[in-house]
């Protein structure tokens, strides 16, 4: 195993974008975020020219918050996981590509704003619309571990935006809200509760940033740290959201 | 006319609690974070929520759950929040339930309970092995659903640089700095609220999110905020030493039956907690030291005997593989069993490369958790002045604080699962008591002079260029890892005052080694290396508070082990430490307050012998009011 690497990283802001090296020593341990770290303390890059720090986001560093997602050697993913020994065997090459995500307005270097996505879970209403928060004294609602089970995978998702970042679909001339947000629909129309509120979500679902957006390519699911099933959630939502549609159209209320 | 508006700093399980209580009650909230609120350091909560609700028919109660918390902080907390905690917990549970947050069933579909340390109860509430990023989201959800209505606006990416204070100290405003720009703003209000988190950033590599530098309350405490117990910082026994940071493993792995071990060495003896001298265990076999040792709660002993015990084993040179470690083994557990901790369990193999449910894990103890905090208010419910006092307030007019950046709940060793707790607890108590306190308030913000807001907002301006004109040869990355390298070392598991004194002053060298830093990156659009460089100063000054208040405590409680003084003095140290800054020589004054003690009295925390108890607290008030 050699004993350097490279990091080479895409850098900068809007329209002012370049590549940038730098050279590393190899420790056993290392992972992407912990190589940005130790540019962070010395900026020098491969030319020996000492220069700014590489900004990069991150937070808890055990892939849970989200944060930290970029492209690694073109795939969206979680900086933190990204082991530097595992890269160079799966790449078969001591240089590591970095680069931020397109699929978001970048802020600079490898950092993207990725307010979009939270927007979105306005938008299909990712929540259960309790009365408030005062105490009903009663045991709440029984859910089976199979339901509870199906609750938590879907409820994983840290809007990381890695399944935006690979969907063909997210771009500038779609308004697919994307994969995320159709996946947070369906955990939502799916709790016993916040199915109630299953057709205040139907336009949301059904309307141009909506699941009619996906076009089936499946990198979602391929990316999805979480291992959340993605696909599978954008299919049962159409399926559901038609029956619906039917439904309000004839106006049968209680069908 | 009541004010409305209400600035709440931080979006974890504390400040959501807090922005969400408040715009149910129609306030306008300001929600200021360093980050999305969605990736709150909250989101690392792993093993569960502690709630004494009695589900399993173990005859758990909320006065057993405050009983089990008051010992397990060896007695250094005040009482009646933690009583009247344990008592909301319940409700609590009920809360989240509704909200959706997806608890782990059981077959009857009821939400399912796990074994946790520092009790003998099934009292932990959990979701798989994220529990705290299910509760976060929660809480997340009903304050985005405000959002929506108008009634909470974010500043997401903007970070609190000081509080305004009009001309009789009262909180009325802040400055932030918009992080993507480094626009410096100012955000009026006429209460705020601070739910900053931890400060394990101090120490560099900790269990904690890169936020959690303690710089907010750094900051607050130079302003002239009470700092209370900065010594006792909770060390986890199980995480996974890394480059970047060390990551947890929960202690729910030993809840469901995880067991720690190193092989054993008849040749070598090590003092048990009775006094007796003993051989470690057998040599070539597996020795489980904390079973042994602790014969009723084993490996879910506290937090604190955990990671002493850990250190001590390695200390003998019984290390795993010969290095600063022990096992911790879940590989006899069933696949059921190893997939309520998937999460966790998942993490260990991502970033070692070995499978945790084949080969048992590598650990070692890590700094977790600041038991320390902003001094705030708690008048309890019988007390004559309870209606013309505020709870969670710092002794900051207007200035509130809960969560991990307050000092309450814990004393000086917090169990686990009780975080999570004590977080929403105290966000919901402040969603109750700003309303109140506004209410008596006499002027608004609006009638404050501009003055008071535009100096802020200047010495702010002030401070940034400063920072960015320095020159010298220093380096704040340098001068941080050497800063974490002392209190690593000396201000951890175990405390000398030799080293605590030499430790004090070469902070207080590093802090003069900042006046002559350069910075390698002086632009205006997200620049980190000025952002960390001006939350450096604050979390010195925060270091010297922990240092000189372990020095000063020459006594063992909780987390707070000096082995020059083995023992728990409570004649001379049953009290709480108060850190307050002296602007003027640059460091803190350390005085003390007593300990709230009027539930129970203190005893010895024994756990060689624990057996299930059914405790009795005195002085239960009855007008007892719970925030939901």
């Amino acid at each position: 195993m050699t004993s350097k690497f490279t990091l080479k990283i895409l850098r900068g802001i809007r329209g002012e974008q370049y590549w940038e090296e730098f050279e590393l020593s190899l420790t056993p341990s290392a992972n992407v975020v912990s190589s940005l770290m130790e540019i962070q303390r010395n900026p020098i890059n491969k030319e020996g020219v000492r220069t700014t720090p590489v900004a990069w986001e991150q937070g808890c560093l055990e892939e849970v918050c989200g944060s930290c997602s970029m492209l690694i050697n073109g795939k969206p993913r979680q900086s933190c996981t990204a082991l530097i020994h595992s890269l160079i065997q799966e790449y078969r090459s001591s240089t590591i590509v970095l680069a931020p995500f397109t699929k978001f307005p970048l802020v600079r270097d490898l950092v993207v704003d990725r307010k979009q996505m939270f927007e979105s879970l306005k938008k299909v209403k990712a929540w259960i619309s309790v009365d408030g928060t005062w105490d009903e004294k009663e045991k709440g609602e029984k859910i089976s571990p199979e339901v509870q089970e199906a609750l938590y995978v879907l409820s994983t998702c840290m809007t990381c935006g890695c399944c935006s970042e690979s969907c063909p679909q997210v771009n500038e001339r779609s308004e697919f809200m994307g994969p995320a947000a159709m996946s947070q629909l369906r955990l939502f129309d799916s709790h016993p509760v916040g199915s109630l509120q299953k057709s205040e979500r139907l336009h949301a679902a059904l309307g141009k940033e909506g699941i009619a957006g996906c076009g089936n390519a499946q990198n979602c699911v391929r990316v999805c740290p979480k291992n959340i099933p993605l696909t599978e959630s954008i299919a049962l939502i159409g399926r559901e959201a038609t029956k619906q549609a039917f439904r309000e159209f004839f106006s049968l209320p209680d069908a | 006319m009541s004010a409305k508006e209400v600035i709440v700093v931080g979006g974890g399980l504390a400040g959501l609690a807090a922005a969400m209580k408040l715009a149910e009650q129609e306030f306008h909230v300001k929600l200021v974070s360093l980050t999305k609120v969605r990736r709150s350091h909250s989101v690392c909560a792993q093993g569960g929520i502690n709630i004494g609700i009695n589900l399993k028919g173990e005859g758990d109660s909320p006065i057993i759950h405050a009983y089990d918390t008051i010992k397990g902080g060896d007695f250094l907390g005040n009482q009646p929040p933690i009583l009247e905690m344990c008592m909301a917990g319940p409700a609590i549970l009920r809360m989240l339930e509704r909200f959706g947050c997806p608890f782990n069933r059981t077959l009857e579909g009821n939400v399912d309970f796990r074994r946790f340390g520092g009790t003998l109860y099934h009292r932990t509430a959990f979701c798989g092995a994220s529990t705290g990023q299910q509760l976060l989201y929660s809480l997340d959800e009903q304050v985005r659903r405000y959002e929506a209505e108008g009634r909470v606006e974010k500043f997401e990416n903007h970070e609190f640089l000081r509080l305004v204070q009009d001309e009789d100290g009262i909180a009325r405003g802040i400055v932030m700095q918009d992080l993507y720009n480094s626009n410096l703003i100012v955000l009026k209000a006429d209460a705020v609220v601070m739910a900053t988190g931890g400060l394990g950033v101090i120490y560099k590599k900790s269990t904690m999110s890169t936020f959690c530098t303690g710089a907010a309350n750094g900051r607050l405490y130079m302003q002239g905020m009470k700092y209370a117990n900065p010594e006792f910082i909770q060390i986890h026994p199980t995480a996974v030493p890394g480059e970047d940071k060390m990551r947890l493993i929960s202690e729910s792995s030993r809840g469901e039956g995880g067991r720690m071990w190193v092989y054993g060495n008849s040749s070598k003896t090590i003092e048990f907690p009775d006094g007796s001298v003993r051989p470690c265990g057998k040599t070539g076999e597996p020795w489980y030291f904390l079973e042994e040792m602790y014969p009723a709660l084993g490996n879910l002993v506290p937090r604190d005997i955990g990671s002493r015990e850990v250190l001590r084993v390695c200390e003998l040179g019984l290390g795993a593989e010969g290095k600063p470690q022990v096992y911790l083994d879940v590989t006899h557990l069933s696949p059921e069993v190893h997939h309520k901790l998937e999460a966790v369990l998942d993490i260990y193999q991502k970033f070692t490369g070995e499978d945790p449910r084949h080969k048992p894990m590598k650990i070692f103890p890590a700094v977790h958790y600041s038991m320390g905090g902003a001094w705030v208010d708690w008048p309890a419910a019988d007390d004559p002045d309870r209606g013309a006092r505020y709870r969670q307030m710092t002794n900051l007019p207007g200035c509130f604080c809960v969560g991990e950046a307050e000092y309450q709940y814990h004393g000086a060793n917090r169990l686990g699962a009780n975080s999570l707790l004590a977080c929403i607890f105290a966000g919901l108590v402040a969603g109750v008591e700003v309303p109140r306190y506004l209410n008596a308030l006499k002027k608004q913000h609006t009638d404050i002079k501009e003055i008071h807001f535009q100096g802020a907002l200047q010495e702010e301006g002030e401070k940034r260029s400063s920072l960015m004109n320095r020159k010298g040869p220093e380096n704040v990355h340098k001068l941080h890892d050497e800063l974490a390298d002392w209190m690593l070392r000396n201000v951890s598991v175990k405390r000398n005052n030799e080293d605590l004194k030499k430790t004090y002053e070469k902070i207080k060298e590093i802090r003069e080694r900042l006046e002559h830093i350069s910075l390698d990156d002086k632009g205006s659009i997200l620049n980190q290396t000025y952002t960390f460089a001006n939350q450096f100063g604050p979390m010195l000054e925060l270091a010297l508070a922990i240092t000189e208040g372990a020095l000063r405590r020459n006594e063992f409680r909780g987390s707070h082990f000096k082995p020059e003084f083995p023992k728990r003095d409570d004649e001379n140290w049953l009290k709480t430490t108060i850190a307050t800054y002296d602007p003027v020589r640059r460091e803190p004054v350390i005085g003390y307050e007593p300990v709230d003690l009027r539930h129970l009295d203190p005893i010895k925390r024994d756990y060689t012998h624990a057996k299930k108890v059914e405790p009795t607290l005195k002085n239960i008030p009855t007008n007892i009011q719970l925030p939901l």
